[in-house]
């Protein structure tokens, strides 16, 4: 039977796809991290419709952890291309363009 | 800051807090796992007692009376924003017209205004770009949904969430 | 399971899944960055939205059901920062902006 897990995973894939491409293509850097900060959360829903269509309710605390992950993710590789390094900001004040 | 709250009573309500997490989220409740919980409740709360931010900005159980009706309102713009823009990106010509705007705030607290803002980005067809002093620099999809945010809805209904404390 | 909830189960996550995939078309179609993030946090919004709550009706037990909230709730609170970040960081970076016909305003930097 064709279940409805499996039609939404099916269009979260399509869409993985197609912010691979972007990610691929993306004039920018920003570009780029935005398509992985969306391939982020349309993993966590993916893990979450895993969870249901395999059954195992483990699952989702992998699904909780990697929302997490995916923010500190983005805002580290932000910070990482901003700055340069992963150090505190107080110090290189002079860095900011603001 | 409108109100100062007595921070033991903050420090008590994030221990509530933390706990009631820890408790949905654990599954397993004996002796043990339970004072586990409890220790580690308790070393994040003594933990942000050592950093001192605990304070209303960093616990703010006072806005949740103002949440309850503000939530439902911006979950309703959120969802007539996301089809307007999902018209927008499927026309076969995409109707839009991005510009910088600025929008005014006129809320007293930087909670209210960081409130304010992070729901200018949660709608669909517009992001806060930054914000300074008590004016929003936003980028908007197009001209109609500019004019909306320029009208001020959503900042006076922020403003009354930020009061009902 | 009662039919009516796998209807409406079934109603919630393919109005979902088209609205992740409105956000990821918009994603390749958009002129700039800046209208592309746009287009992302339709799929961070109401494409999450719709599929988890989708999800939350077919939940057996409560605890899958509670950390499914949970998921949304950190969803719903970590992607305006992440997409507000990515804007400023991209906007002091000088990103070029689209501009559609004649040049409204200068940039009142």
């Amino acid at each position: 039977m064709f279940d409805m897990f499996g039609a939404a995973m099916a269009a979260l894939l399509v869409c993985m796809v197609m912010t691979m491409i972007r990610a691929v293509k993306g004039p920018t850097v920003f570009d780029r991290i935005l398509a992985l900060n969306s391939f982020g959360t349309k993993t966590v829903l993916m893990i979450a419709v895993v969870n249901f269509l395999a059954g195992r309710p483990e699952f989702l605390d992998l699904a909780l952890v990697y929302a997490l992950m995916n923010f500190i993710g983005t805002i580290a590789v932000l910070k990482f291309t901003h700055f340069g390094h992963l150090a505190g900001i107080e110090d290189h004040e002079s860095d900011e363009v603001s | 800051m409108i109100l100062k709250k007595n921070p033991l009573q903050l420090a008590i309500g994030l221990f509530i807090l933390l706990f009631i997490l820890w408790l949905l989220s654990s599954g397993h409740y004996t002796t043990l796992i339970i004072s586990f919980g409890v220790f580690s409740c308790a070393l994040v709360v003594f933990l942000s007692w050592k950093m001192e931010i605990i304070d209303s900005e960093g616990v703010p159980i006072h806005l949740i009376g103002g949440a309850i009706r503000y939530v439902p309102w911006l979950i309703w713009q959120i969802i007539l924003a996301n089809i307007d823009v999902t018209k927008r990106v499927l026309q076969p010509k995409m109707d839009i017209t991005p510009q910088l705007i600025e929008v005014e705030t006129s809320q007293k607290t930087d909670l209210g205004r960081v409130i304010y803002a992070n729901s200018i980005t949660l709608t669909p067809g517009t992001v806060s770009i930054q914000v300074h002093e008590d004016r929003i620099l936003v980028h908007a999809i197009a001209k109609e949904v500019a004019e909306e945010l320029q009208k001020g809805e959503m900042d006076r209904r922020v403003t009354r969430m930020e009061g009902l404390s | 399971m009662a039919p009516v909830l796998d209807i409406a189960s079934w109603v919630l996550l393919i109005s979902g899944s088209f609205f992740v995939i409105v956000g990821g078309i918009g994603l390749l179609r958009l002129p700039d960055f800046y209208t592309r993030v746009h287009a992302a946090s339709i799929t961070d919004t109401v494409g999450a939205w719709l599929i988890i709550l989708g999800l939350l009706l077919q939940v057996e037990h409560t605890l899958v059901g509670i950390k499914l909230i949970m998921i949304l709730l950190f969803l719903i609170l970590t992607s305006p920062l992440s997409s507000h970040a990515l804007t400023k960081a991209a906007y002091y970076r000088e990103t070029p902006m689209f501009r559609s016909g004649p040049d409204q305003t200068e940039d009142d930097r």
